[in-house]
């Protein structure tokens, strides 16, 4: 059992977690609980995990609470994270969403959604693909909702200045070279790639997904530590957002199986999945 | 038996730092990827090296005494050995630098300081693992 091992603090950490997020605190996170909390505890002068779980539960819907559940996420993310899929989304599922039938092809402008899109990578990455090739597709245009809990790394991605260590994950020479001024010792991604993106910070969980019905959402390395309840759940409101026929990209190892069948797996696509069904999405007015 | 396929099949990496730090610390990493690794320390060694053996990848240093990594890179095309890929390792971390290298003919660009996670990602980058 996960709880096993937790000491009283560790518990209410973990509670806070779930509660917020639908996290489980991670086997490899609870090893390492006390490093990453130790900026917050800095930052609010508190001298243990025993005071630290007191002042939360003191004061739970303020910004210490939220401050320890910011530390206690996995933002893990890089730049073209699982390369062979981004391959595939520029060569394979990019044309196909364009030639599917629904609102995207008479706006001419492919929606998508990175759900748990942490420091924005993920969602430059797709935003770059779509420019580099944009002569194979020169009259569409990409417009991509990104979300996270997070409301720090949200900070981040809006920015767009990531660290010489970030910029050397995952991205090509080349595509450093042609989207990324250095700027002190960070590199800025070009603006014209900010602007494809609406960063915001949100729940999945919140009541509505935000507005659209996307082509496609990427949900990847999100579900890991969601309990099978939670699962199903983020699964139901992950299908509302998508129109019919619309696709939902997992992480590498995960997977819909088991879960509710709003989702089949695509043939034509290895390790996507295929939202089947009557659209279900009702429009934000 | 499989051992010894599994030898023949490891990549080889010449790694060309003056810096015995810099070398270890590399060798350390790319032995963990199972790599294998050879030793030059500037650029007049590495294409003594090159001549006499074939190298998957090198992973190449900028400034050095005897002869820089520019200078080895310009003079790689001139000896008859089928090309490594050439991942540049530099302090150089400048647009200016990363552009010139690239000029050369060099696929790969690494800003020192690095680590495990980015000498993996860029040797993917280059389609060494
Ligand atoms: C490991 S990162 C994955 C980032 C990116 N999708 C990727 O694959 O590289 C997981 C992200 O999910 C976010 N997250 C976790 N629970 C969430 C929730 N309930 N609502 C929104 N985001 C959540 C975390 O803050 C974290 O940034």
């Amino acid at each position: 059992m996960l709880e096993a091992g937790l000491t009283p603090a560790m518990r209410v950490l973990a509670d806070l977690l779930e509660s917020r997020t639908g996290q489980k605190l991670s086997e490899a996170r609870r090893w390492r609980i006390e490093t990453s909390l130790k900026p917050v505890l800095k930052a609010h002068r508190l001298s243990s995990l025993d005071s630290l779980a007191a002042a939360i539960i003191a004061d739970a819907g303020g910004a210490l609470a939220q401050a320890a559940v910011d530390a206690l996420l996995n933002n893990e993310t890089c730049f073209f994270r699982d390369a062979q899929l981004f391959r595939m989304v520029a060569d394979d599922l990019f044309p196909a969403l364009m030639a599917a039938d629904g609102r995207g092809r008479r706006e001419r402008t492919l929606h998508l959604w990175c759900a748990g899109c942490s420091t924005g990578q993920e969602a430059y990455s797709l935003a770059m693909l779509f420019r580099t090739h944009q002569d194979r597709w020169p009259d569409w245009r990409l417009r991509i909702t990104a979300t996270d809990i997070s409301a720090e790394a949200i900070g981040r991605a809006r920015q767009g200045l990531f660290s010489q260590n970030e910029v050397q994950r995952g991205l090509p020479i080349n595509e450093l070279l042609r989207w990324f001024e250095p700027s002190g010792d960070q590199w800025r991604i070009d603006p014209s790639l900010r602007e494809m993106i609406d960063f915001r910070a949100a729940n999945l969980f919140d009541e509505r997904p935000p507005a659209h019905p996307y082509a496609a959402v990427f949900c990847r390395n999100v579900l890991l530590y969601f309990s099978g309840e939670r699962k199903s759940r983020l699964l139901d409101i992950l299908s509302r957002a998508l129109d019919s026929g619309g696709y939902l990209l997992l992480g590498a190892g995960e997977t819909v199986i088991g879960q509710r069948s709003q989702f089949v797996a695509s043939h034509q696509f290895r390790g996507v999945y295929e939202r089947i069904g009557a659209p279900l999405f009702d429009p934000v007015i | 038996m499989q051992n010894g396929t599994r030898e023949a099949n490891m990549k080889n990496c010449l790694v060309v730092d003056d810096s015995k730090v810099i070398r270890k610390v590399a060798r350390h990493i790319l032995e963990s990827l199972n790599i294998r690794v050879s030793e030059a320390c500037d650029g007049r060694d590495a294409l003594n090296q090159c001549q006499n053996a074939e190298h998957d990848v090198v992973l190449l240093d900028w400034n050095m005494p005897v002869m820089s990594g520019m200078e080895f890179l310009q003079q790689l095309s001139s000896i008859n050995v089928a090309r490594p890929k050439v991942i540049f390792c530099t302090t150089e971390n400048g647009l200016g630098h990363i552009r010139a290298a690239l000029d050369a003919g060099a696929d790969e660009y690494v800003m020192k300081p690095f680590d495990r996670d980015i000498l993996e990602s860029k040797l993917q980058q280059v389609g060494v693992i």
